[in-house]
């Protein structure tokens, strides 16, 4: 991704040095996005609509030492692990979860060259590797040894599954009407194509595919395991699902993990519903040099929907948020998936 | 060339390793997590050889689907924390051990009269024969009889197994 950088700069870098830059630019970027949602939406936004004084506190201006704060408590506190635990399965599980946030950033595009690899199935590749975070959490839950734990697995499993259905149908619907799965060519298309004829600012799908949008942000809402289909995780219940044996590291390698996915699965809505790193009118080099930018922004109006949602709604009962997958938003999805055909055929 | 040799052994090799791990783990769960790896190990062979649309379904539908639900169904009515000794085992190894063999014997013969001497040579245009458009087309266009009929197959076996779970 840096390489087109680089090199109209006048710097030739070679292959070895362009994959080691690539891997190290998207290493950097699951902390960074964590750290920029966990303080934008978790503290910032969560304290002021829920009138909450703490986070404001520390360091003096606005709290901006929390996080900080946060992240060296999280480094001194000592490495548990239960006594009946697994311990392999049980080390290996947070690698997981985060090895699945990593693959996923690897087709997301920043730029017309920004991406690391623009790979022709790009969107299927993206949605098959977030699956994987599900192994990682089921590795979790069993290995604790806590029957908390293992619930708390096991509903995460049940809804993760309900949900990767809507989450496929909403994108196909995105994919007909592009024509192509690569992320790369779902921007291109948004930008080159017309609605009935309108081109002035091509077609951003969030127009003609918005319950295609309203489907995926629920279904991602529920991926990743945020209120009001926080379950699996419900504090009240299960003092922490999955996790509630982790400590230190290993809990900021999960904390990474989902604030990291829902980095990347606010990326590739805004790519797939809002036009992605483009702007109208915009093409060529400048479009490489902002394109991290204009992402940047519609990746955070996004999530800002995401998280605004999950700071108002309470949460939903098992028996409601199976109901809701399967009975209304997958239907909802075939249906949308039908008439986005039709108007493909017909126009 | 000799790079995808080398690339097809170290793959082959583990997936051969995590085989028999799948088959001598004392723990269900740990077998689960071994096949993961076999699993891995052919969509890379898949990579290997162009079908990237293949090895990404692969992924997704056997990693992501099949062993969430293998896992899933283990946690919830076992979920074994410790090794299981002597418990998985059965008195039919000799048994396994001749089908193991002959249905070897049966992909190996086919194998090698199917393909011994030919060499594939990988050329940039072979690409799109691996692609996501390449494969709908010969699976819609083609072989779309076929492809019926296996989904009819699995509706009945979904309507079956509905049938079997009906408790009232």
């Amino acid at each position: 991704m840096n390489a087109v950088a680089l090199t109209t700069l006048g710097i030739e870098i070679g292959w070895g040095a362009a994959l080691a830059i690539k891997t190290l630019v998207i290493l950097l970027i699951i902390p960074a996005g964590a750290l920029i949602l966990g303080y934008v939406f978790l503290l910032k936004m969560m304290s002021h609509m829920q009138s909450r004084l703490g986070p404001m506190d520390p360091g003096g201006f606005h709290g901006w030492f929390q996080l900080i704060g946060d992240g060296l408590k999280f480094v001194q506190k000592e490495d548990l692990m239960p006594d009946g635990a697994d311990r392999k399965v049980f080390a290996g599980a947070p690698a997981v979860v985060l090895i699945s946030t990593f693959l996923v950033f690897l087709v997301i595009p920043m730029g017309p060259d920004l991406v690391v690899k623009d790979l022709d199935i790009g969107v299927f590749y993206a949605l098959a590797v977030s699956s994987l975070s599900v192994i990682g959490i089921l590795m979790a839950g069993w290995s604790s040894a806590n029957k908390y734990a293992l619930l708390g697995g096991l509903r995460a499993a049940g809804q993760l599954i309900a949900y990767e259905l809507p989450l496929l149908l909403a994108v196909i619907g995105v994919v007909i009407q592009a024509g192509t799965m690569s992320l790369n060519g779902i921007v291109v298309a948004q930008q080159q194509q017309s609605i009935f004829g309108i081109d002035w600012i091509g077609n951003p799908y969030i127009l003609t595919q918005f319950v295609g949008f309203l489907i995926f942000l629920i279904a991602a809402q529920a991926e990743l395991t945020q209120t009001p289909f926080d379950m699996p995780v419900a504090e009240s219940e299960l003092v922490g699902g999955y996790h509630v044996e982790y400590t230190g590291f290993r809990f900021l390698f999960f904390f990474m993990g989902e604030y990291g996915t829902a980095f990347a699965f606010s990326a590739i809505a805004a790519t797939l519903f809002l036009g992605g790193y483009a702007l109208p009118w915009v093409d060529g080099d400048l479009a490489n040099w902002i394109g991290p930018l204009v992402l940047f922004a519609k990746l955070m109006l996004v999530a800002f929907l995401m998280f605004w949602a999950r700071f108002t709604f309470p949460r939903l009962r098992e028996d409601q948020l199976q109901a809701f997958a399967w009975k209304f938003l997958i239907p909802l999805g075939l249906a949308n998936l039908l008439v986005t055909a039709l108007f493909k055929v017909a126009f | 060339m000799w790079e995808q040799q080398v690339a097809f052994w170290i793959i082959a090799v583990a997936m051969a390793g995590a085989a028999i791990g799948v088959v001598r783990a004392n723990n269900v769960v740990h077998a689960a997590l071994f096949l993961i790896v076999v699993f891995a190990g052919s969509a890379a062979q898949y990579i290997l050889l162009l079908a990237e649309f293949v090895a990404w379904v692969q992924v997704l539908i056997y990693i992501g689907a099949i062993i969430v639900l293998f896992l899933f169904g283990v946690m919830l009515t076992r979920a074994p924390m410790r090794e299981e000794r002597g418990k998985l085992d059965n008195s039919q190894r000799l048994a396994a051990a001749v089908v193991a063999l002959f249905l070897f014997g049966v992909l190996a013969v086919f194998l090698v009269d199917a393909f011994a001497g030919t060499e594939l040579r990988f050329r940039d245009s072979m690409v799109e024969v691996g692609s996501a458009a390449s494969v709908g087309e010969s699976i819609f266009r083609q072989f779309v009889i076929p492809f019926e009929v296996v989904s009819m197959l699995l509706l009945a076996a979904l309507v079956g197994a509905v049938a079997l779970a009906r408790r009232d």
